[in-house]
């Protein structure tokens, strides 16, 4: 294994009924906050899920050395229905500091998830996988249903958290990925 | 009947034990409504029934019948990985037709048979006390830790599946207390009566719980309250326990619907008075 990977991904091919992804190699350290970019279809959450263990990997492999943990923030929201959790119950889930959440939601951590916004939900479930004690954190999407101001709060906070982490993250918002990015992963369509 | 025969010793166990049962049984709907298989609990309920009959022609205790039958079930639902209400719905009508084709062919288990289906709970005995205080102990010492386990894995499917773990084996303990509690509380107040004390409360409390914990501790009020007050009406009206415990926690779902209805209607108003109050402003 690479001297101090968190994780390798050589000559990966992944998909669920066929593949969609690949074949693709690449490294990931920590500190790395890599931005994965491709047209629609280009199998950029199918690389996360592979990550994840959620797809099928048709060759290759995924190795990460023995303890590192992974957080995926998946594009689709909490499958909640009606669970009534709140915002802290589920940050605690995860591990999840409170401290250093935005002004603006700070008064809605105690309130029950489903009655709270698309775009506050989002941040929450962001933040549970954000600031879980875990090495690498992967990110699909993340600034989808977030106005600008929560868009450039979350870029902050994954800039100061790039030293503790590596960050895999999926968007189409190239400003977003322009101020955190320190390398960029193109797959083809 | 004289109210005051209520605290006539001969009815504190089975006020005693039944309350053990109507603390736990919600707490586990809860659970299983989480994973979305609330129909675990009439399933294993009937499946209990049934172990119960059949503890009784094998000269064992009802306890042990239900037991066996029920974690036999749990386990054979663990190894095959199936989630859902379809495994369930199987158990429940394979369950039920156990028990009425003893009943109809078992003369001694007739008895039984009644207490188990019409929810008669004066039958309770000392062994029922012990095998519920050993479950709510072993509740309190499992659920506790198996609780963010079961959450982390419904919020965060992939959490458990990224770190190269599974959280099967969390799965298959849940189930197993699902099991040994349906199993121990139909014992003791009847298949339907504990089948409605994991669902109803845990109904009402999905809707009005303001946080997972505020929730818990709710449906646990309401199947104290449900279970207190259907043993005072039943007795004062001289009626089966079981029907009277359901009839209660239906009325109780009803208030409960009706609670959400208003506070949701009181809340759509300050809404509108807020956004006219802005648009007024403007």
């Amino acid at each position: 294994m690479s001297e101090g990977a968190l994780l390798i991904v050589d000559r990966l091919s992944a998909g669920y009924d066929r593949p969609v992804v690949g074949p693709i190699s690449f490294s990931l350290y920590r500190g790395d906050i890599v931005a994965v970019q491709g047209p629609n279809g280009a199998g950029k959450t199918t690389l996360l899920n592979a990550i994840a263990g959620g797809a099928r990997i048709f060759a290759g492999s995924v190795t990460r050395p023995a303890g590192v943990r992974v957080a995926h923030q998946q594009q689709a929201a909490l499958p909640l229905d009606n669970v009534p959790l709140s915002g802290l119950e589920l940050l605690a889930l995860t591990d999840a500091d409170a401290q250093g959440l935005p002004d603006w939601i700070k008064p809605l951590v105690s309130r029950r998830l489903d009655r709270l916004s698309g775009g506050q939900l989002q941040f929450m479930q962001i933040w549970a996988c954000l600031k879980a004690p875990v090495d690498i954190v992967l990110l699909d999407e993340p600034v989808n249903n977030l106005d600008s101001a929560g868009a450039r709060f979350l870029a902050s906070q994954i800039r100061e958290m790039r030293s503790t982490r590596a960050i895999l993250v999926v968007s189409h918002d190239a400003e977003f990925i322009g101020n955190i990015s320190t390398r960029t992963l193109h797959l083809g369509s | 009947m004289n109210i005051l025969h209520l605290f006539d010793p001969i009815f504190r166990l089975p006020l005693v034990t039944g309350l053990i049962f109507a603390a736990l049984l919600p707490v586990l709907g809860m659970y299983l409504r989480l994973r979305e298989e609330w129909l675990a609990a009439l399933a294993f309920a009937q499946l209990a029934a049934a172990g119960s009959l059949g503890g009784e022609i094998l000269g064992l205790p009802p306890q042990a019948g239900a037991l066996a039958c029920t974690c036999v079930a749990a386990a054979f639902k663990g190894w095959i990985a199936k989630t859902g209400n379809n495994g369930y719905a199987v158990l429940m009508i394979a369950g039920w037709a156990a028990a009425i084709l003893v009943l109809a062919n078992v003369p001694i288990a007739e008895h039984l048979g009644h207490a188990l289906f019409d929810g008669q709970l004066y039958f309770t005995t000392v062994t029922h006390l012990v095998f519920g205080v050993a479950f709510f102990l072993v509740v309190a010492g499992t659920l506790p830790w198996l609780s963010r386990k079961l959450l982390l894995e419904r919020m965060f499917p992939d959490f458990f599946r990224a770190s190269g773990t599974s959280a099967k084996k969390y799965h298959v303990v849940f189930d197993l207390l699902v099991a040994a509690g349906l199993a121990l509380a139909t014992a003791t107040i009847g298949v339907m009566g504990a089948f409605g004390l994991v669902f109803v409360p845990s109904m009402i409390a999905y809707r009005l719980g303001p946080s997972w914990s505020g929730s818990l501790w709710i449906a646990v009020a309401i199947g104290l309250l449900a279970y207190a007050a259907s043993f005072v009406l039943a007795f004062v009206i001289d009626q089966p326990f079981g029907p009277v415990l359901v009839i209660v926690l239906v009325a109780l779902a009803m208030f409960g619907y009706l609670l959400q209805a208003v506070s949701s209607r009181k809340q759509r108003k300050s809404a509108g008075i807020a956004a006219g109050a802005v648009s007024g402003e403007r």
